[in-house]
This record gives structure tokens, sequence and C-alpha cells, in this order.
């Protein structure tokens, strides 16, 4: 085998001010024709930058200190401009995260396929036409004739993603580098552009690098793996080697942290509900005018569950399921169209908003965004303490409950006098928690709570949502898209599927013994299925 | 970066702080620099400048002394700006604010407010207003003020209706927080960066606006300011230029210096968007 590309000794260095002097330093890799090599870290491991590097697409005030790529029998890092625009597209070729802002919204796919071979000066108009209907039929996109004509948001992300990874295979590159290309999609759609992408590199023979912080994602794919923390690469070797025979004690803490598809010991459940969710529905109208007929989507579809007292209910489905349409109606953020959210006997669906905000107080919610959900400018002792306050507990109880509160989570009490801005997001994660807590909740209900957060971190809320449950006997409704989070946290399992609940069951006859083709579905596309059940097993 | 660091740093901002400190201590101390009244005949007529010590700027059609009558006019230029910039703010803030929180009704109500005024021409509403009160300051700045407060109300209505989506609007309402409590404590604040950068720029508007009421005629007979002084010296303008000169200059000195102070905050506000090449 050749070599495709070969990275010696490079070093990215960061502007000042930054938290640390270089983005990547010392970095040495290389790649084969035909392989899949894996950059694995959290995010600020400098695993992205590298890719950058590699495509001259380095934000300003970061800058290649030393070091050098070998593409070609020449050294990518060093080309004059013109030389590397030549390169990009033609013999190095990327796909990116988030296919929609990375595809052109005014432009049709077919266009913008045919705009790589413009740009390079390849083929007439009519062949460049034919080239991209064969790519899209490639990438195995329905229907190519419709989709060449189509907008980007007329695509669902996975079709996005495709039309992207078919630009990027116009000029039959030599290297593709994709950069978290999965992280945006659900699992089922994930695990067929993973099949895709070994598919193409078996047929094409191309070196793929490929940036992931999952796992999963690097036991389905990858041939070698190269485990990088704050810029340097501290384990690299075969994918089986690292995954089974971890030397790093960091590739070791992330293995370990990673949601396994162990399941804990059942629990027994008091009968007592705190959530009575009875037939619950929501439609969204959108459009509807003089020519156009309104457009439903059935969010939440007739809907019925219980959350026990002292339950972790996990609710399970890809997006677009109305998973957090129901999380929203039941603390009323959203009002539904029909049926009755109770929790400890009242209807919150049914209140009016007056007295809905002296009753706010009996469910809360852990948000997904943890950069968005604490207000910039309002200390945390402020947002922690507003709620309670409101509510008429008088200042100094609540400020004391919230230093108290700030310690359950493991932040400590002097945190209450400073800014969010000063948090990372695991930390305003466990904040968003205290929040949630200092009302008192019957119930909490955490949407997509640990999903913006890297793995080690993950494990660390995760646990702490298992020690606050034990410790207060908390009722939650853990709404997530990942399979493997749920299984870890939670009691009892419901899976939804565009609006209606499929199959509701303990996390052992979910996992165990699916009942629905659905659920089975979801839990066959769980990246790195077959490697976990090894390790599980071995475990 | 601290804000303050990131505005202090920026060169262009402070010559813009510098310039427009030196115009305010002028107008301050007015009456200490200058012992004469600004409509006092104080030597012949269109005598040029530079050519008198004790009248450096020389004087215009009546002998009045240049320089006397550019500080005073600093006064007036200053305060109208001001002055009308708050009252613009105060009408256009909470309006825009309303309209972006509630939306629907309040929202659409709101903005056919807005849309109405902003339909008239700025400049031919603003005279008509000072016609038909007297005018004095007060008219004039009331007049600037009630043309220039639209675009406040749009700013701060897209700004809110943007912070409002965030979760943790939702995780106030969750804490039983009232909807007006939640827009004075949580949304507003977060929507304070871009109204102070619309507002320095909109002193300078203001300013632009009154100088050209009083080159119109339109000003405050009883203050002397730098639009009347250009207004006065038109007919004279190509025999001695330096009555339309000096307060030409001072009103692009005042603008530019309250321009540059603008894009100095704006781009210490919002570092990410800040233009390149200075990361």
């Amino acid at each position: 085998m050749s070599t495709t590309l070969s990275i010696e000794h490079l070093t990215i260095g960061l502007p000042q001010g930054a938290d640390r002097p270089f983005a990547v330093e010392d970095v040495s890799m290389s790649i084969e024709k035909g392989e899949i090599l894996c950059v694995v870290g959290e995010s600020g491991s400098g695993k992205s930058m590298t890719a950058n590097a590699l495509m001259g697409l380095l934000p300003p005030g970061v800058s290649v200190k030393a070091g050098r790529a070998m593409f070609e029998a020449r050294d990518v890092l060093r080309l004059p401009e013109a030389e590397k625009q030549a390169l990009r597209g033609a013999s190095t070729a990327m796909i990116f995260q988030e296919p929609m802002t990375a595809l052109n919204p005014l432009m049709r796919i077919g266009d913008q396929i045919a705009e790589v071979f413009a740009a390079h000066d390849r083929f007439t108009q009519s062949e460049r036409r034919e080239k991209a209907l064969a790519l899209i039929r490639e990438v195995q996109l329905p229907d190519p004739e419709k989709i060449i004509r189509a907008y980007p948001f007329q695509l669902s992300g996975g079709q996005r993603q495709r039309a992207m990874i078919a630009m990027a295979l116009a000029l039959e590159p030599k290297l593709l580098i994709a950069d978290e290309p999965t992280t945006a999609l659900d699992v089922t759609t994930q695990a067929q552009i993973l099949k895709l992408i070994l598919d193409l590199r078996e047929k094409r023979g191309m070196a793929v690098m490929f940036i992931t912080h999952d796992f999963g994602v690097v036991a389905e794919i990858a041939d070698r793996v190269i485990v990088m923390r704050e810029g340097r690469v501290v384990e690299r070797g075969a994918a089986a080697e690292v995954l089974g025979n971890p030397q790093h004690e960091y590739t070791k803490r992330l293995l370990d942290a990673i949601p396994t598809g162990t399941l804990p010991d059942a629990r027994q459940l008091s009968a007592t509900p705190a959530l009575e969710i009875k037939g619950l529905r929501k439609i969204y109208r959108t459009g509807g005018g003089l020519f156009k007929p309104v457009r439903e989507v059935r969010a939440v579809d007739d809907v019925s569950l219980t959350v026990a007292r002292g339950e972790v209910l996990g609710l399970v489905g890809e997006s677009g399921s109305g998973k957090s349409t129901l999380g929203r109606t039941a603390v009323r953020l959203v009002t539904p169209d029909g049926g009755q959210v109770l929790v400890g006997g009242t209807d919150l669906a049914a209140l009016s908003d007056e007295d809905l905000r002296k009753q706010r107080h009996k469910v809360q919610m852990v948000f997904q965004d943890p950069y968005a959900s604490l207000n910039p400018r309002q200390r945390i002792m402020g947002a922690i303490t507003d709620g309670p306050i409101t509510r008429g507990i008088p200042r100094k109880e609540a400020e004391a409950r919230a230093r108290e509160l700030l310690e359950i989570v493991g932040l400590g009490a002097d945190a209450a006098s400073r800014f969010p801005h000063e948090f990372s997001g695991g930390q305003r994660q466990r904040i968003g928690i205290a929040r949630a807590l200092a009302m008192d909740p019957e119930l909490i209900i955490a949407d997509e709570a640990v999903s913006a957060l890297d793995v080690s971190i993950q494990a660390q809320v995760l646990d702490l949502l298992r020690e606050l449950r034990e410790k207060l006997e908390l009722s939650i409704l853990f709404i997530t898209h990942d399979l493997r989070v749920a299984a870890q946290l939670c009691d009892r399992i419901a899976v939804m599927q565009k609006g209606k609940l499929v199959e509701i069951g303990t996390v052992h006859e979910i996992f165990l013994s699916p009942q629905q083709d659905y659920t089975r579905q979801l839990l066959a596309a769980v990246p790195g299925a077959d490697w976990e059940q090894q390790r599980t097993a071995s475990a | 970066m601290s804000m303050w660091k990131r505005f202090s740093s920026n060169i262009g901002a402070m010559v813009g702080v510098l310039l427009l400190l030196t115009v305010i201590f002028i107008a301050i101390f007015a009456p200490l620099l200058f012992s004469h009244d600004p409509w006092q005949m104080v030597q012949r007529p269109f005598l040029a400048p530079f050519t008198m010590q004790a009248l450096p700027l020389g004087t215009d059609t009546l002998g009045r002394d240049v320089a006397a009558q550019l500080a005073y006019g600093a006064r007036v230029s200053l305060l109208v700006g001001l002055v009308s910039t708050l009252v613009a703010l105060l009408i256009g803030v909470p309006l825009g604010a309303l309209a972006g929180f509630y939306g629907g009704y309040v929202d659409e109500g709101a903005m056919r407010f807005t849309e109405f005024f902003q339909t008239i021409p700025n400049f031919a509403l603003a005279i008509v207003l000072v016609a038909i009160f007297e005018p004095t300051l007060a008219s004039i700045t009331l007049a600037i003020a009630i043309v220039s407060w639209p675009p406040v109300a749009r700013l701060v209505r897209a700004e809110v209706m943007s912070v409002r989506k965030r979760e943790f609007v939702d995780a106030a309402t969750l804490a039983g927080l009232s909807k007006p409590r939640i827009l004075v404590r949580q949304v507003l604040p977060n929507t304070v960066s871009p109204i102070i950068v619309m507002a320095s720029l909109m002193v300078a508007t203001a300013i632009l606006l009154e100088s050209s009421l009083s080159f119109l005629g339109l000003g405050d007979p009883n203050a002397m300011s730098w639009g009347y002084m250009i207004g006065a010296a038109r007919t004279v303008i190509r025999s001695s230029w330096w009555l339309s000169f000096f307060p030409g200059i001072a009103i692009v000195i005042t603008v530019l210096a309250l321009n540059l102070i603008g894009e100095g905050l704006n781009d210490a506000l919002n570092p990410h968007l800040s233009r390149k090449g200075k990361a």
C-alpha cells in the first residue's frame, strides 16, 4: 500500500489570549490508500484544526507554526494559495457536520455539484449535468432526476449529507476528510451514511480521514485510530487494538465513559404516579391561504403514559418524533390541543395562565443547550433563586438553599456569585439541574440534557442524575435520541415515532426483547452495537 | 477580553472619544472662554480669520465673534442631539419590546403604527412639526425625536424576538415569573448592546437634522447654532468663506467623532461580528 497523506510534526499556533498556546502540537499521522483513519477526541482536542489546516481553512489568527503534510509529494501546508485552491476539491475533499449550512440554500443540488466541475474547468455544460446525475445515483439518493432540481431545504438531513458527499466525490479525490459528518443525524440515518462511506471507500479506494467524538462510530468504520487530547496524540493504533486494549489512561477513561449496553438492575417502582399523561394531542398547522391547504403535523398524537414517583422514564425517538413537543407540553411551554397532563392531581393542560404560573414549580425542566439555557447577564444566584423568591420563599432562605444545591450538584457554593460565561458546558448543565431542583418539583423533564456534552462530561452528569435520583427520590422524564444513554439511567423506556407512542416497557424488555419493528431498527442502528456486545460480554 | 479593554484598544474609537470630549469641554466652558455674548457685535463685519489675536476666527456679517458663536453652537448641537436621542429611545424601546415579546395583535398594531411614521420622509415631517409648533429648542428636539424613533422600535423588536426564543426565557417561564418581569429582567438586558451602538449613531444624525433645520431658518431664534451660522453665511459664501467653513468643520468633527465611537462600541460589544484582521 502507498501512503496518501503523511503529516509530520504538525504544530498549529493559536492567537494570544487563547487558553493554550498551540491548538495542535507535534502531531504526526499517515493515511494509506484506501484506509479509514479515525481521529477521535473531545471538543477542543484539536482534531478539527488538523483537518482545517490540511484544507487551508484555518480561521484568522491561527497559523501553522511547524511541521509539514506531504500529499502527492508536495507539502500542502506551504503551497501558494492558487495551488491550494486547485488541490481542494480535485485531490482532497471535505464534508462537514452540518449539511444544511454547508450547502448553498439558494442553489439547486444539481447545480451545486456541477459547480465543482466548473470551478476546476472540467467538461462541458451537458457533461457536467450527466456527471452530477451519476454522482447522485452513486450516493444512493432516491429519484435522482428530481433531486438534481431540488433545493437543499427540500431534502432531509441524511439526504443533504449524501448530496455533500456527492459534491466531495465529484473529482474523485484521493483523500476525503469527514469532520463529524454524522453527528447531526439520527441513528438510523447515521448508520446509512456510515455504510455509504464504507462502500465508497471500497469502490474508489480513497483514503478517508474521519473525525469523530463517538467511539461507536469508530468501531463501525475505522481501520486505524488516533486519539487526541488538548492538541496532542495520546494513542494510536489499529482500531481493534485501541478499542479492545487501550494503553493510555485517557483512552481508557473515554472508553469507560461511553454508556455501555450494560443494563442497570431493575428497581422496585412506587405505585403513585408523579406524572400522568392521558390522550395528549398537539397538532402544528402551517401555511394555509386562499389556494393552499393547511399543512398539519401531528407532533403528539394521542399519547398516554405515566411516570411513577421516583422513576426515570426514558423517552426515545428520532428527530421529528414529537418527543420534545411532548416534554414541552408536559411543562406547558406548549399548550396541547387535547388530553390531560396530571401532576399530583392537577391538570396542567387545563389551567388558566395565572393559575398555571402558581403551579409552575411542580414540573421543572433541564434544557439541551447549556449555552442558551442560562441568561448571560444574570449571576448564577439570581438564576437559581428567581423562581423560589417568586413563589414567596424569603430571599435569605432561597439563597441558602441555592448554595446548598450548588454543593449538591458538585460546583461549590462560591459559584453563586459568578456569571454563566465563567463555566464550561458540563458545569452549566449542573447549574441547570440545581435551578430545577430549587423549585422542589414533583417531576423534572430533561430534554436532551446530556446530548450537547462530551462523553466524559456526559458520564459525570449522568452519574450526578443517578445519585440525585437515589438521594432525593426524583421522578424524571428523560428525553433523548441516544438509546445507550437511556439504558444507563432509565427504569422504563418509551419509544416514539411520528408523534405516536410505539412501545413502552422496562429497559430490559426494550433492549432484550423489543416487540416492535421500529424499536428493533433503532437498536440495530446504534453505532458499534456489535462491538459493544463483545465489550459487555467480556466485562 | 473585557468590553472596555477592547474599546480602548481601538484607535479610531479613542480618537472619537478625544474629539467628542473636546467639543463637550468647549460647550460647557463657552461662557468662561468667551467673555462676550455670541450675538454681540465686537468688531467690524467680515473680519478675516487669523488677522486679530483676540478674534482668531474673524467676525461675521454683523461683526460678531465667529469663535464664540461656534462654542455656543456646540451647546445647542450636543443638547439637541442627546435629548432627542433619549426621547426617541423612550418611545422606541418600549414599543419595540412589547411588539417583539407579545407578538400577535400587539405586534401588528405597534408595527403598523411604526410604519405610519416610516412612510413619511424624516426631514419633511420634522419641518412640518417644527413649523406647526413654535420653533424653540424644546419643539425642535421633540420633532427630531418623533422622526427618529421608528428604527429603534424595529431594532428592539428584532432583538427581543430572537432573545425570547432562547432557552433561558423558557426556564424563567417555568420558574413562574410573570411575562412583564421576564421581558424587563431577562430579555431586555440582552438587547442593550445594539441599542447602545444605535443610540451613539443617532446622536450624530440628530445633530445633522438640527443643523439642517436651522440652516432653513427653522431653528430656535434665541439659540446660536451651527446650522444657523451656515444658513446666514450662505449669501456671502464666495466673499467670506470662513463664515460657513468653520461651522461646517465643527459639524463634521462632531458627527465623525460620534460615528467613530459608535463603530468602536459595536466592535467592542459584538466581538464576534467585528471586522476581520484584528484577531
